[in-house]
């Protein structure tokens, strides 16, 4: 999203406008946007395009930290970590999706009935959806880790009611690591969903009230695919960072089958030393979300979507 | 003192005339990266004869003074503490005692994340910001002596050490003749369970292969403590094995992986006192603090064997303040102040003349100190018995080659 870059102003006008006060060579004017940008091409050029284009020329060296990284052009890096890695590639995709599933469903009616029963306190109560961001992402996931455990206070009632074998628990299980994330990552699904909601116009539904369409109806028909553009923007704020998270798989997990990709090119990094390997596992999840994130962008339409996320 | 081979020796020595000294203003040196040469450098060396060495270490010990400062960076909760949080006597003695002020920082919370951290610095021949690093012995201090990015000491600035030090830090098997390091605190790899859960004693590495304890056992996430534990349980020392035992060693750990709740990289110790685990590989010194704050843990040495480590204070190449460090470095090894760390820290102390001291000091003490120190200075886990050492074994130190064989070996254990 955030790579996206503004639309540049319309020239026109404003070469009109000085052109008839003072002459002026007429390139100036032409230039005169391009300028107005130029710092948010300076920024994305140190920020983003050379550090994606060190780390795709490291992606091909070879050698080890002692004696340094040379380029030596070894495209088979990507293949040697695809084939090494790709179940937790697979497995992160399958999290990510399952996560973002659960977001939307549990997300979507907490936008809905912030933007049309929140009444006075909309602001408040976006502002208490957006309270846990003042506390660190790791103390909250840890906290979860104090919640869940085996004689914490959820499992232990669990077991004294009967309701689970003795040997039950729920931390270091892929639903610790998939509710982790849902938990931490929903705020970005609320938040877009209810801009796209709350700009729907009351009228509409009184509308379609007189004509005698079913409160159901009306919203299949009309809330729904207005939001649309609200959805779309919240699935890519969410699907994007869950899939690439690896504090949840670390702290809820337990390396027992539940390890996501973002953790293994950690290891790569700063355990093995294998910047490589790292930058190669890396490229292949931009890859992989780029081209995921292109194909829904075909399926779901994206003219919407800049006027709902800047909005 | 031992004859020093001169690849010990390098240190001081490599050219330091370089390309990479003009692109060394920070991020330029990314976008130096990909207009240069497309590489990311190494180390240089070049060899000196011995005598040579021997002078380029003794000028540079005479060109550097004494600057009062020292930037000493530790792993946490690893010092004695005063009454508030931040304060801590033996480094408050310190100061009054030399004039050198210590800003004491706990930067420290692997050896792998904290060398990828100082690597690029000392690879760009800059100040990592720290006179004193403490490093495990292992792969990763073995590479910050290969790629000598390590001063050797002034052996003339280490008479405590000489005087006061025990056998097991004296001319260690992995820093010969102790040109590099000092050691701070040594400690054991062994087991740690709760009795009261597990129901029975656990003697051996093969209690954790039990099926009594499916989901209830923990092991840690690393190339270093696992492989050489898993090593030990196949009846081997680590330090001497072959590839055959990393593969024996390697399939005893996926025969175990189902009953293993979790590969810990932290946290073990609260998941131990909770009870989400009921044994689990674990630090004698993590065992022996959380028994002194209520728990009822218990810590064994297995009888196949386990790894025992040392932590090593070094100072990186380009320090700021290296006379200071080699003061402080020696300073510990006085008895009375190895007493002061050993009471706080709770690991094998590097100075076995702190024992009677800590006696001394627990007959003085009354109430819960005093019981406290009886049981600090009688415990097998600060000092071992000579049976027990025996028992112990250091880690494997591998070369590049093996190093990659090993990874690709034990990390699909603790990362699928």
């Amino acid at each position: 999203m955030t790579t996206l870059a503004p639309e540049p102003p319309a020239p026109a006008p404003l070469a009109v406008q000085q052109a008839a006060r003072r002459p002026r060579p007429a390139w100036l004017g032409k230039l005169t946007p391009y300028w107005l940008v130029l710092p948010g091409w300076l920024w994305l050029a140190i920020f983003f395009v050379i550090p994606v284009v060190v780390m795709l020329s490291v992606s091909t060296m070879t050698g080890d930290i002692a004696s340094g990284f040379k380029q030596t052009f070894r495209f088979s890096n990507y293949s040697d970590a695809w084939s090494a890695y790709h179940v937790q590639f697979v497995r992160s995709l399958v999290y990510g999706g399952i996560a973002t599933g659960l977001c939307l469903l549990l997300g979507y009616p907490v936008a809905f009935w912030i933007a049309f029963r929140g009444g006075a306190h909309k602001s408040s109560l976006l502002f208490l959806i957006l309270l846990p961001f003042f506390v660190s992402f790791v103390i909250r996931t840890q906290s979860w880790n104090f919640i869940l455990s085996d004689n914490g206070m959820v499992v232990s009632r669990l077991r004294d009611w009967g309701w689970v074998g003795q040997n039950f628990h729920i931390l270091q299980t892929p639903a610790a690591v998939i509710g982790g994330l849902t938990y931490n990552f929903i705020p970005f699904m609320i938040l877009p969903i209810y801009v796209a909601l709350e700009r729907i116009d009351l009228s509409l539904l009184e509308a379609a009230a007189d004509l005698y369409a079913s409160r159901t109806l009306a919203f299949l028909r009309i809330v729904f695919p207005l939001s649309i553009p609200g959805v779309f923007a919240g699935v890519l704020l969410t699907f994007v960072p869950v899939s690439s998270d690896y504090v949840n798989a670390s702290i809820l997990g337990g390396s027992t089958g539940t390890t996501m990709i973002g953790n293994i090119i950690q290891t790569q990094y700063f355990t093995n030393l294998n910047y490589p390997a790292a930058a190669a596992l890396s490229f292949i999840l931009m890859a992989i979300l780029l081209v995921g994130v292109f194909i829904y962008a075909r399926l779901l339409g994206t003219d919407e979507v800049l006027e709902a996320a800047t909005r | 003192m031992n004859e020093l081979p001169p690849d010990l020796l390098r240190g001081l020595t490599q050219s330091r005339v370089s390309r990479r000294q003009a692109l060394k203003f920070g991020g330029l040196s990314a976008v130096g990266l990909v207009l240069s040469a497309c590489s990311i450098p190494g180390a240089q060396s070049s060899k000196l004869g011995l005598r040579a060495a021997r002078a380029e270490i003794a000028k540079y010990w005479q060109t550097h003074k004494k600057t009062g400062q020292l930037n000493f960076g530790n792993w946490p909760l690893y010092i004695d503490v005063g009454s508030k949080k931040s304060d801590h006597p033996s480094l408050d003695l310190f100061t009054k005692q030399t004039g050198i002020h210590v800003r004491y920082l706990e930067d420290i919370q692997s050896n792998d994340t904290f060398f990828a951290k100082i690597q690029p610095q000392l690879a760009a021949q800059q100040y990592t910001g720290y006179d004193i690093i403490v490093i495990t012995n292992g792969q990763y201090l073995a590479q910050l002596i290969d790629l000598d990015y390590l001063v050797p000491l002034d052996q003339d600035r280490m008479t405590n050490f000489y005087a006061h030090s025990s056998q097991l830090v004296r001319d260690p098997s992995y820093d010969r003749g102790n040109v590099y390091t000092m050691a701070w605190q040594s400690g054991m790899t062994g087991i740690g369970y709760d009795p009261k859960r597990v129901g029975h004693e656990i003697t051996s590495w093969q209690d954790l292969q039990d099926p009594r304890l499916r989901g209830k056992i923990g092991m840690f996430a690393d190339n270093e403590d696992l492989p050489n534990a898993a090593l030990c349980a196949v009846g081997v020392n680590p330090e001497v094995s072959t590839q055959a035992d990393w593969h024996r060693a390697a399939d005893w750990l996926h025969k175990q992986r189902p009953l293993v709740r979790k590969y810990y990289d932290q946290g073990y110790i609260d998941a131990l006192s909770r009870g989400d685990i009921w044994a689990s590989m674990a630090y004698s010194g993590d065992i022996f603090q959380a028994n002194l704050s209520g728990s009822n843990l218990k810590f064994v040495i297995p009888k196949e064997g386990a790894a025992i480590w040392t932590d090593n204070m070094c100072i990186p190449q380009h320090s700021e303040h290296p006379v200071d460090a080699m003061t402080y470095m020696d300073f510990v090894y006085r008895p009375d102040v190895a007493a002061m760390l050993a009471e706080g820290i709770n690991y094998i102390t590097p100075v076995s003349d702190a024992q009677p001291l800590i006696r001394k000091d627990a007959q003085a003490a009354s109430g819960d100190d005093r019981k406290t120190l009886e049981y600090l200075a009688t415990s097998p886990l600060i000092f071992p018995t000579p049976d027990e050492f025996a028992r112990l074994h250091r880690f494997r130190v591998n070369d590049k080659r093996e190093q990659k064989i090993w990874n690709a070996l034990f990390e699909p254990v603790y990362q699928s």
